[in-house]
C-alpha cells in the first residue's frame, strides 16, 4: 500500500487569509453602525459602491495578470480595501469620487505592486491620498451630523445625492458642505482664535471631540479590542499609535492649551481610531516585528500630530500612515529579536 | 510545587487527541511473520551485519555490531532464523531503500543468555557506558542519538542538572505516557544508573500537566529518593524540544551550537532510562518498545509493545485498521513526524508513534496563498526567529541572507507552518535552505581539495621540470667543466 508524502506538520490550523480579512470587516460594523447613525445613510452606499468597485478592479486584474481568480477575489482583501477607504471618505461624496479612489487603490497600489502581500503602501490610505490631492474640495465637504440637520436624510435622499448630485428639497448647502471637527479647528486656530472659543461657538463640536465621532471612534475602539481579542492583530501598533499621539498633543496642550487642543480630542478626532486599530495595523505594508511595530506606529501618532497641528491637511492619519510604510523595510532590518541561545546584547 | 519553571518564546496548542489511546491497556504486538531489522536506526554510523543469511539467532543475541564511535549495535527481537540481509524500505522521509537484515521467527522466543552485571556501581565508568553501547540504546525521544555518548560528563565537566523528558508535547502520541503509568519505578532505577554515569547534582522528571496519572504514578516513585524531583510544567509545544525544555527547567539557553552538556545539563527520554534499567540490571538489550498506534484510520487506538522490525501494516491490522483506507500514514507526531510512503516499512527504536490518518484527521492542505506578513509566524517561534524573513530568503535562494538570519538555530518544530494563515509550508522552504547551503559547502569542499591537489599536481610538475633543469644543469656545467679543464682531467686520469 502506498501513500502520499507531504512533509510536515500535518495539519494547520483553521484561520486562512479570509478568515483574518472577514474579521476585519466584522470589527468595522460596531464604529460603522455609529457613523451611519450620525451621518446618515451615505456611509452604507459608499462602502457597498466602493465593494463592487474593488472586487471588478481585481478580478479585472487577475485576468490580465494570468493569475487564478476565485482563489484571490474571496480572499477579502479588496473588500477590507474598499471598506477603509469608503470609511474615510466624506458620507455622501459623488459617485466618481469612490469609484476613483478604489480603482487607484486596487489597480495602482496594490495588483501593480504584486497583488495581495507585495504592496508597500497601504492601497485604501493610497486611494485617499490620491483623491485628497487630486479633489481637495469634494474630499472635504463633509454632511453636518443629522442631528444638526433639521431635515432627515433618507435612503432614497442619499443615493440620489451620491448617484444624481441632486440635494434634497429644503436641505441649506451649508449643512451639506460643512468643514470637518479637524478641519473647522485648523481654520479657525489660524485666524487667532483659541481652542476653547471654537469648540463653544461651533456646532460640530462635542464634548471632546467632533459631535458623534466620539461615537463613531468608541465604535472602532469596540471592534479593534475585538481584533485583539481574536489575535488577528497584536496590541502593539494601537497602542503605540494612540500612546505616541497623545504624548505629543499633551505636551503641547500642557504647554498651550489655547493654540493646541486637548490630547483626547486627538484621539477622539478625524481618522485616530480607525486608523489605529484598522489602518496603521495593515501587516502588508506594517513592520513585522512586535518591537519594530511599536517604533513605526509611535510613528505615526507622532506623525499625525504634525500633519494636524501644522501641515496644509486637517487630517494627517494618511499621510502619516504612507510615510511610515516606506520605513517599515528599514525597521525591519534594524530591529530583530534576539534568537534563542544567542548572546544577550 | 517548589520549583520554579521558566518559559520559552512562542509554541503552539494543537489538538491533543492524547485520550483516545490511552483508554485501552498496553498490549504486545503479534509476532510478525517476518521481522526486518534496518541496520540504521539511529543518528551516526550505520551498523554491521553479523549473522549470516541461513543462521539462526537467539532472542538478544547481537546481529550487527556498532561501527564508529556514533553508532549501535542491532539484537534479535525474537529467535529465528535470518533469510535475508538486503536492501528494504526503512523508515526515513527520503522513502529509499536501505540494507536490512530479515529474521523469520521460530515462535519459540528463546533468549540468548546474557551475563549478568553485578553491581553497576562497581564498574568503571567506561565499562558502565560500554555495557549500555553494547545493549544498543539510542535516545529514543525520537532522535535516536546513541545513548552512552550522553553519559560521558567529560572531562573537567560537572553536571548539574539531569532533566528525564516525559514532556511527550507532539499531539496523539502516548507511549511515554503509558510507560511511566506502568513501569515507574523500572524508570526512576535507570534514572539513577544514569545519575551515577553523570555523577549529576541534581535531577529533575519534567511530565506536561495534561499526563496527570503518569506524573502520579513518577511521583510516587520517587517519594524516598534523594534529589530526584518531579516537576509538572504547562502543556505547550515544542516543550519537549531540548533546548526548549533545558530553558523552561533552569532557565539557562543552551548557546546556538553548542550543547546541552556545555552549561552543565544533561537530558534523556524517560523510555532511554527504562532501557538503561533493563540493559544493566537485567542484561537485556533494546529490542522492542511502546508504540502508540493512533488516528481515525484504526478502531482501537492504543499503546503496543513492538518488536523492532515488526511491519506498521501489522500494528494497524492489530488495531482494527484498513490500510486501504487511510489518506496519510505518519511515522511520529503530526507536527515533525513524517509522512511514511509505504506500510511495509518496520518499526525502528526511534518510532514511537504510527498515526493512520484519515481525512478526519488531517484536512487536505488548502491552497497556498502570499505572505501578508502578519507575523503569527514569529509569535509562535520557539527560537525567536523571523520565519517571514528565513522564508522570504529561502524562496529567493538568497542563502547567505537566510544563514543572516540564523537558518541554523531553526529546529523545524513547525510551529510557524501550523499558525500560518497563507498555509505556506515554511518549514519545507527552511529545510530546502539547509540542504542547499550543505550541498553547496560539500561541493566547495570538494572544489577545495580538487583544487589543492591541482596545486599540488603543478607544484610537483615544476618541482620536478626544476629538479630536472638542476640536474640538466649540473651536468652541463660539469660536462663544460670538463672540457674546460682536459689538461686537468688527463693529468688526474693519469693518477
Amino acid at each position: 500500500m502506498q501513500f502520499n508524502t507531504p512533509t510536515s506538520p500535518h495539519g494547520r490550523v483553521h484561520t486562512s487569509v479570509t478568515t483574518v480579512m472577514l474579521r476585519v470587516l466584522y470589527a468595522l460594523i460596531p464604529g460603522t453602525a455609529a457613523y451611519v447613525w450620525f451621518f446618515g445613510w451615505g456611509v452604507v452606499i459608499n462602502i457597498l459602491f466602493a465593494m463592487a468597485v474593488a472586487l471588478t478592479c481585481e478580478a479585472a486584474m487577475l485576468v490580465i495578470r494570468r493569475r487564478p481568480v476565485w482563489q484571490y477575489v474571496t480572499d477579502g482583501s479588496a473588500l477590507v480595501t474598499a471598506a477603509l477607504l469608503a470609511l474615510a471618505l466624506p458620507p455622501l461624496s459623488p459617485w466618481w469620487l469612490t469609484l476613483c479612489g478604489t480603482a487607484f487603490a486596487i489597480v495602482i497600489a496594490k495588483q501593480l505592486y504584486g497583488g495581495l502581500g507585495f504592496n508597500p503602501f497601504n492601497p485604501a490610505m493610497a486611494g485617499y491620498i490620491m483623491l485628497l490631492v487630486s479633489f481637495p474640495l469634494e474630499m472635504t465637504a463633509w454632511i453636518a451630523p443629522q442631528m444638526l440637520l433639521e431635515y432627515q436624510l433618507s435612503f432614497t435622499d442619499a443615493v440620489v445625492a451620491i448617484f444624481a448630485g441632486h440635494l434634497p428639497e429644503g436641505l441649506p448647502i451649508d449643512a451639506f458642505t460643512m468643514a470637518s471637527p479637524l478641519d473647522t479647528l485648523r481654520t479657525q486656530l489660524r485666524l487667532d482664535e483659541t481652542v476653547g472659543n471654537i469648540m463653544a461657538a461651533s456646532p460640530v463640536f462635542g464634548n471632546i471631540g467632533g459631535k458623534g465621532w466620539e461615537w463613531i471612534g468608541g465604535g472602532f475602539l469596540l471592534g479593534g479590542i475585538w481584533l485583539i481579542y481574536k489575535k488577528v492583530i497584536t496590541w502593539h501598533i494601537p497602542v503605540a499609535m494612540l500612546g505616541a499621539l497623545f504624548a505629543i498633543a499633551l505636551v503641547f496642550y500642557l504647554i498651550d492649551a489655547d493654540t493646541y487642543a486637548s490630547p483626547w480630542f486627538h484621539l477622539v478626532s478625524g481618522a485616530s481610531l480607525l486608523g489605529a486599530f484598522f489602518i496603521a495595523t495593515d501587516p502588508v505594508s506594517a513592520a513585522t516585528t512586535n518591537p519594530g511595530r511599536l517604533v513605526y506606529a509611535a510613528g505615526i501618532g507622532i506623525l499625525t500630530y504634525i500633519i494636524r497641528t501644522w501641515g496644509g491637511y486637517p487630517d494627517g492619519v494618511a499621510f502619516a500612515v504612507l510615510l511610515m510604510n516606506m520605513t517599515a523595510p528599514t525597521i525591519d532590518y534594524y530591529i530583530r529579536p534576539r534568537v534563542f541561545g544567542h548572546g544577550k546584547d | 510545587m517548589s520549583r520554579r519553571l521558566w518559559s520559552f518564546h512562542g509554541g503552539v496548542h494543537p489538538p491533543q487527541h492524547k485520550l483516545e489511546s490511552t483508554v485501552l491497556p498496553v498490549i504486545p504486538a503479534k509476532l510478525p511473520e517476518r521481522l526486518i531489522l534496518p541496520l540504521h536506526q539511529h543518528i551516526g554510523e550505520p551498523a554491521e551485519a553479523l549473522a549470516a543469511v541461513g543462521a539462526r539467532v537467539l532472542k538478544n543475541q547481537m546481529v550487527a555490531r556498532a561501527t564508529g564511535f556514533v553508532s549501535a549495535p542491532v539484537h534479535a527481537p525474537t529467535s529465528g532464523t535470518v533469510v535475508d540481509i538486503g536492501d528494504y524500505p526503512i523508515p526515513h522521509p527520503s522513502g529509499l531503500n536501505a540494507p536490512c537484515i530479515v529474521i523469520e521467527p521460530d515462535g519459540e522466543d528463546r533468549a540468548f543468555d546474557r551475563p549478568r552485571v553485578g553491581d553497576y556501581r562497581q564498574l568503571a565508568p567506561s565499562a558502565l557506558r560500554n555495557l549500555i553501547r553494547e545493549a544498543g540504546i539510542v535516545g529514543l525521544g525520537g532522535a535516536g542519538f546513541p545513548s552512552y555518548i550522553k553519559l560521558n560528563p567529560g572531562k573537567n565537566v560537572g553536571i548539574d542538572t539531569l532533566i528525564l523528558n516525559g514532556i511527550e508535547c507532539e499531539p496523539y502520541i502516548t507511549c511515554d505516557d503509558m510507560l511511566m503509568r506502568e513501569y515507574p519505578q523500572q524508570i526512576v532505577a535507570g534514572l539513577i544508573i544514569i545519575r551515577h554515569a553523570l555523577q549529576a547534582r541534581e535531577c529533575v522528571i519534567a511530565i506536561e500537566d495534561n499526563k496527570s496519572e503518569a506524573f502520579r504514578a513518577m511521583y510516587e516513585a520517587t517519594l524516598g529518593k534523594e534529589g530526584i524531583e518531579v516537576v509538572q510544567c504547562p502543556t505547550i509545544y515544542p516543550q519537549g524540544s531540548e533546548k526548549q525544555l533545558l530553558k523552561v527547567i533552569t532557565g539557562k539557553e543552551v548557546p546556538s551550537n553548542g550543547l546541552a552538556i556545555h552549561i552543565g545539563v544533561v537530558c534523556h527520554n524517560v523510555a532511554t532510562a527504562l532501557a538503561v534499567h533493563r540493559a544493566v540490571d537485567q542484561g537485556e538489550p533494546l529490542t522492542s518498545r511502546y508504540v502508540t498506534v493512533t488516528g481515525n484510520g484504526v478502531a482501537q487506538p492504543r499503546n503496543l509493545n513492538v518488536r523492532f522490525g515488526t511491519p506498521i501494516r501489522d500494528l494497524i491490522v492489530q488495531c482494527e485498521g484498513h490500510p486501504e483506507q487511510l489518506s496519510r500514514l505518519i511515522m511520529g507526531g503530526p507536527m515533525m513526524g513524517f509522512a511514511l510512503h509505504t506500510d511495509q516499512t518496520p518499526v525502528i527504536k526511534t518510532t514511537n508513534c504510527i498515526i493512520a490518518a484519515t481525512a478526519a484527521d488531517i484536512a487536505p492542505p488548502k491552497p497556498v496563498m502570499p505572505c501578508i506578513r502578519c507575523g503569527a509566524c514569529a509569535d509562535a517561534c520557539p527560537v525567536n526567529l523571523l520565519p517571514q524573513q528565513l522564508y522570504w530568503y529561502a524562496h529567493t535562494e538568497d542563502l547567505e541572507k537566510v544563514q543572516e538570519y540564523d537558518l541554523f538555530d531553526c529546529i523545524e518544530c513547525g510551529c510557524c507552518s501550523y499558525v500560518c494563515p497563507s498555509n505556506i509550508p515554511l518549514v519545507q522552504y527552511y529545510r530546502y535552505a539547509k540542504g542547499a547551503i550543505w550541498n553547496k559547502e560539500r561541493e566547495k569542499e570538494l572544489a577545495d581539495i580538487a583544487r589543492q591537489r591541482h596545486e599540488f599536481r603543478q607544484y610537483r610538475l615544476s618541482r620536478e621540470k626544476a629538479e630536472l633543469e638542476a640536474r640538466r644543469a649540473k651536468k652541463k656545467a660539469a660536462l663544460a667543466a670538463n672540457k674546460e679543464k682536459p689538461g686537468k682531467r688527463a693529468a688526474n686520469d693519469d693518477n
